[in-house]
């Protein structure tokens, strides 16, 4: 039987066609036992039903005709993918699909007691490469939605993102056919963040593997991403846990959410608050341990998003967002003594090249 | 280092007003050259000097030098001519101004290091073969000759000698003998330090290879990590701690706490002790432990003015005051040895996991293999040398001053101090002499007064700064020591050289030292210039100190991050608290002097700096 929403911890790595990456890399995460807010997908078989529903494929096709020898056309671009947009947006949600979102926004307000519950709906994208650092944000991505209309119409911007100007291009250059093109979307509990940011679980300079370094700013990760300031900066290593390096820097603004205008608003942080560190000791070491845990669990370095929640306590606080491989960093060969010649010979080599003053 | 960048030439130097002739305290050639010898005078100029301030925190009193006598000789030596450490020749020492400047030597020739490499692996391979052995060896030797420093006798010189002298024939007098046992004495005093680097060097040389391994493999890495895979459990510069745990439990076991009410009192304690059976079984178990736990020294022990527990029993006590009321308050003392245990093994492995490949596995495991062999000595000579044997030295010149004073050479014991050892010889000839003949020392007419103008010059020398370093900056250092001790680096340098441009006194709210144990933490200081200031540390404060040692264990519980003046990353207050997992910061040089009981201080033990955040 088909199924048009899933909950995260009905996912994993193997759900990648039904749900995207970004949600089967959440359910893997919630399944290991990692902090993850609780949501659902809605499923790639749910846009599928709603591009038959709407008889959309061809339409769509017919509309992408004119833009295959004219990649380079920007104008045309824009407008193409604004109709397109259009289009997606306007068409009705099959009776189905409608019911299944909106039983499970139902079941996650009961879950969690809050009525009228905020979540966050993000698009994610079932074709792997679409889905890794360089396509980043390229996909729609909403905060505080509320209420069943409004995340059903969210995703179907979702849906429609798949057609943005940026997007469009690459699949053609890399061969993907639209109708290929499949998307899940990921509809999850916000968080109410103090404070929240990234996590290397790596030395991204040097590619140091003993430590983790974490970036966090005041209020919504979204400060940190969109460089409203500069974040506190730490390294602590993921071995012995000792905080290697303490940088705090003086954050004047955070992105908070404004229950009055029910949105996200730039805020000027009290003065008081400015130089002081965002993370204490305790939560420093919890989350570079789960970093840890999480780096392990995939086997390769991880970027992760992470938050820390305003009402509950530590640790039950800290929440991971999100999990990619760290991509950047690419091994470099060390020069080591080899065992060889035995350790008297390695002491030997070492004390005659001795400390080099510069 | 580019030839720009110097450090002031030894003669650029100028005498601090009121200090002109501190060079007679002081052997002839420990004097940098003043140009008339152009070949010394440039090999002073070429080298780089750097002062040993980890050692000592201030100008030498003549005699105290015997110690740096000492090891110039034997750290050299087993560098130069007896392992022939290929590259490493020994270290060069002068005095300046009341202070030691030290440089280390190379061997610059190729040809001379490939001969030196296979002499070096045949004779120090034996010795990393047959380690453990080797230092049972030494530990008996070591007890070997403290015994014979104790069973040292200075005779006084009587008005005649005794009968026996005549009926048995012995042949000598109480002259010859107090001549004698002074020279016992200063060949003891050599010999411990010929015997303390038999296996330093070596041991420094492998543990350091592990240290640059791990540097290469995970680059970064804190020297403190690397000494927490390695440092032994069963360090003995514990025990002494240990034993005051002992003997806290014992007491309340004995039910004798309430003898530990209120202030100290050190005859009181032990004459309440005597007087019940429960407080007599305690004064045994305090009696064994005395010997030789309490030989430990509050300082480093390289300065007669650092008192061993042994001297004041009253710091010991104090000490198990402090235990017996934290286990009343239902606190466990005991040192969590499981934990560092899990810890050590735990930390090692997971390093040993983030490398590549089996063969790189290997080489970690080999090298961490042979540093954990190696590294109990390196910690544990400490406690035979500079505590045991220096404590029982200083005990014994003090019962020779006594003599010297009776003579009116000098006006007090604790005056003996201003004469250098082959002075003191010398007055020792003087004094037989005078008595032989029936004659007064002529030393009693010169030294006094002579003494008296020492004194005033050590004062001058003491409110001088010394620079950080003279001469010339090399481009490689390769003598084990400069790089593990005194942690020459580039970082170092350029640091001095900062220090010298913006000149000595000012007022900063910053202090630097070497990173000793990491982390960071913010907390309210509490300065304590000797052990016996410990009692006023108060749960979570920070603990400025000139230097600790072991008899501050009780401290250690306590605190959230320990600064000291001197001390290199081998230091006692990094080595507990790294045990401890508290934060560091020694070898500042004058973190004492800057900053103020109830400062709020950030430690920040990873890069070595200190912030003053708040005074009041």
């Amino acid at each position: 039987m088909v199924k048009y929403v899933l909950w995260f911890d009905e996912t994993g790595k193997d759900a990648v066609n039904l749900v995207g990456g970004k949600v089967a890399s959440l359910g893997e995460l919630i399944n290991a036992g990692f902090p993850i807010p609780p949501g659902f997908a809605v499923t790639s078989e749910a846009y599928k039903e709603f591009v038959r529903y709407n008889n959309l494929s061809e339409t769509i096709g017919k509309m992408l005709a004119p833009l295959k020898d004219n990649m380079d056309d920007y104008i045309l671009l824009e407008e193409t993918s604004f109709r397109i947009r259009n289009l997606i947006e306007s068409a009705d949600m099959p009776k189905g699909v409608e019911e299944a979102i909106s039983s499970a926004y139902h079941e996650l307000e009961e879950e969690t007691g809050v009525d009228n519950l905020r979540v966050a709906v993000r698009s994610s994208a079932t074709a792997e490469d679409m889905d890794d650092a360089s396509f980043a944000g390229q996909h729609d991505s909403y905060l505080n939605v509320k209420g069943v209309n409004q995340v059903i119409n969210k995703v179907k911007r979702c849906w429609s993102s798949l057609f943005t100007p940026r997007v469009l291009p690459y699949r053609v250059k890399h061969g993907i056919k639209h109708h290929e093109a499949l998307m899940g979307v990921a509809v999850q509990k916000m968080v109410n963040p103090r404070a929240a940011g990234v996590m290397f679980t790596l030395y991204p300079t040097t590619g140091r593997k003993d430590v983790v370094v974490i970036e966090a700013v005041w209020g919504l990760g979204e400060g940190l991403v969109s460089g409203l300031c500069t974040p506190d900066n730490y390294a602590v290593n993921k071995i012995t846990f000792d905080v290697e390096e303490e940088n705090i820097s003086s954050k004047e603004m955070e992105i908070v959410y404004d229950k009055k205008q029910g949105k996200n608003i730039h805020n000027e942080v009290p003065k008081e608050r400015r130089n002081v560190s965002c993370l204490s000791r305790e939560e420093l070491i919890e989350l570079t341990k789960i970093g840890k845990k999480i780096e392990k669990y995939y086997s390769n370095p991880q970027d992760i998003e992470w938050a820390i929640d305003t009402d509950l306590k530590f640790p039950d606080n800290i929440f991971i967002l999100q999990s990619r491989p760290e991509t950047v960093w690419s091994r470099k060969k060390k020069d080591l003594p080899k065992p060889e010649g035995g350790v008297l010979d390695i002491i030997v080599s070492n004390i005659v090249t001795g400390k080099k003053l510069e | 280092m580019t030839e720009n960048r110097r450090f002031p030439n030894p003669s650029d130097i100028e005498t601090p007003p009121g200090a002109e002739g501190w060079e007679r305290m002081y052997p002839y050639y420990y004097k940098f050259d003043d140009g008339s010898n152009k070949e010394r005078f440039e090999y002073e100029n070429k080298a780089l000097w750097f002062y040993d301030g980890l050692h000592y925190p201030e100008p030498h009193y003549p005699f105290d030098l015997f110690w740096d006598e000492c090891w110039f000789i034997a750290l050299s030596q087993y560098n130069s001519r007896i392992f022939m450490m290929p590259p490493a020749l020994g270290i060069d020492h002068r005095i300046l101004n009341g202070y030691v400047y030290i440089t280390p030597l190379g061997v610059s020739d190729p040809e001379k290091i490939e001969k030196r490499i296979e002499i070096f692996k045949k004779r120090a391979g034996y010795y990393y073969k047959n380690w453990d052995t080797l230092v049972k060896q030494w530990e008996e030797k070591m007890e070997g000759i403290i015994d014979d420093l104790e069973n040292l006798e200075f005779p006084d010189l009587p008005e005649m000698e005794d009968e026996s002298v005549v009926f048995e024939a012995k042949g000598i007098s109480s002259g010859y003998l107090l001549l004698k046992e002074y020279q016992k004495l200063i060949d003891l005093g050599i010999l411990a330090w010929q015997y303390h680097f038999e296996f330093l060097n070596l041991g420094y040389a492998a543990y350091l290879t592990f240290v640059d391994f791990c540097m290469k493999a995970f680059p970064g890495i804190s020297m403190q990590v690397v000494a927490r895979m390695v440092s032994g459990l069963d360090v003995i510069l514990y025990r002494p701690d240990e034993e005051l745990r002992k003997l806290a439990k014992l007491a309340i076991k004995l039910d004798l706490q309430d003898l530990f009410k209120g202030t100290v009192e050190t005859d009181a304690i032990l004459a309440e002790m005597e007087k019940t059976e429960n407080g007599k079984k305690w004064l045994e178990e305090f009696e064994k432990a005395k010997h030789p736990w309490f030989y430990l020294s509050t300082g480093t022990g390289w300065y007669h003015t650092d008192k061993a527990w042994i001297d004041d029993l009253g710091i010991p006590l104090a000490s198990i005051k402090g235990y017996i009321e934290m286990l009343e308050k239902g606190e466990n003392i005991d040192r969590p040895l499981d934990q560092i245990r899990e810890d050590r093994e735990r930390i090692a492995n997971e390093y040993r996991e983030l490398l590549e490949n089996e063969e790189d596995k290997r080489t970690f495991d080999e090298l961490l293999g042979l540093a954990k062999v190696v590294f109990p000595y390196v910690e544990n000579h400490l406690f035979y040398v500079e505590h045991w044997f220096h404590t029982v030295f200083w005990q014994k010149v003090r019962e020779l001053a006594q003599i010297i004073a009776r003579f009116g050479v000098i006006e007090g014991p604790e005056d003996i101090w201003f004469l250098t050892r082959f002075e003191v010889e010398q007055v020792l000839w003087d004094i037989v002499t005078s008595w032989a003949t029936g004659t007064k020392p002529r030393g009693a007419i010169d030294w006094p007064p002579g003494i008296e103008e020492r004194k005033k010059i050590y004062q001058k020398l003491k409110e001088w700064n010394p620079p950080p370093a003279l001469g010339t900056p090399p481009d490689v250092i390769t003598e084990p020591f400069t790089i593990m001790l005194w942690g020459i680096t580039t970082e170092r340098m350029k640091e001095w050289l900062e220090t010298a441009a913006t000149g000595e006194g000012e007022v900063t709210d910053e202090v630097r030292g070497f990173p000793g144990s990491p982390g960071i933490v913010e907390g309210p200081a509490r300065v304590a210039r000797n052990v016996e200031e410990i009692d006023q540390i108060q749960e979570g404060e920070i603990l400025v100190a000139p230097t600790t040692s072991p008899s501050w264990a009780p401290a250690f519980t306590k605190i959230k991050a320990a600064v000291t003046d001197v001390g290199g990353i081998m230091c006692h207050a990094a080595i507990v608290c790294r045990e401890y997992g508290l934060p560091a910061v020694v070898g500042t040089g004058h973190a004492t002097k800057q900053i103020k009981t109830g400062d709020i201080i950030k430690v920040d033990g990873n890069n070595g700096v200190v912030k003053i955040i708040k005074r009041d």
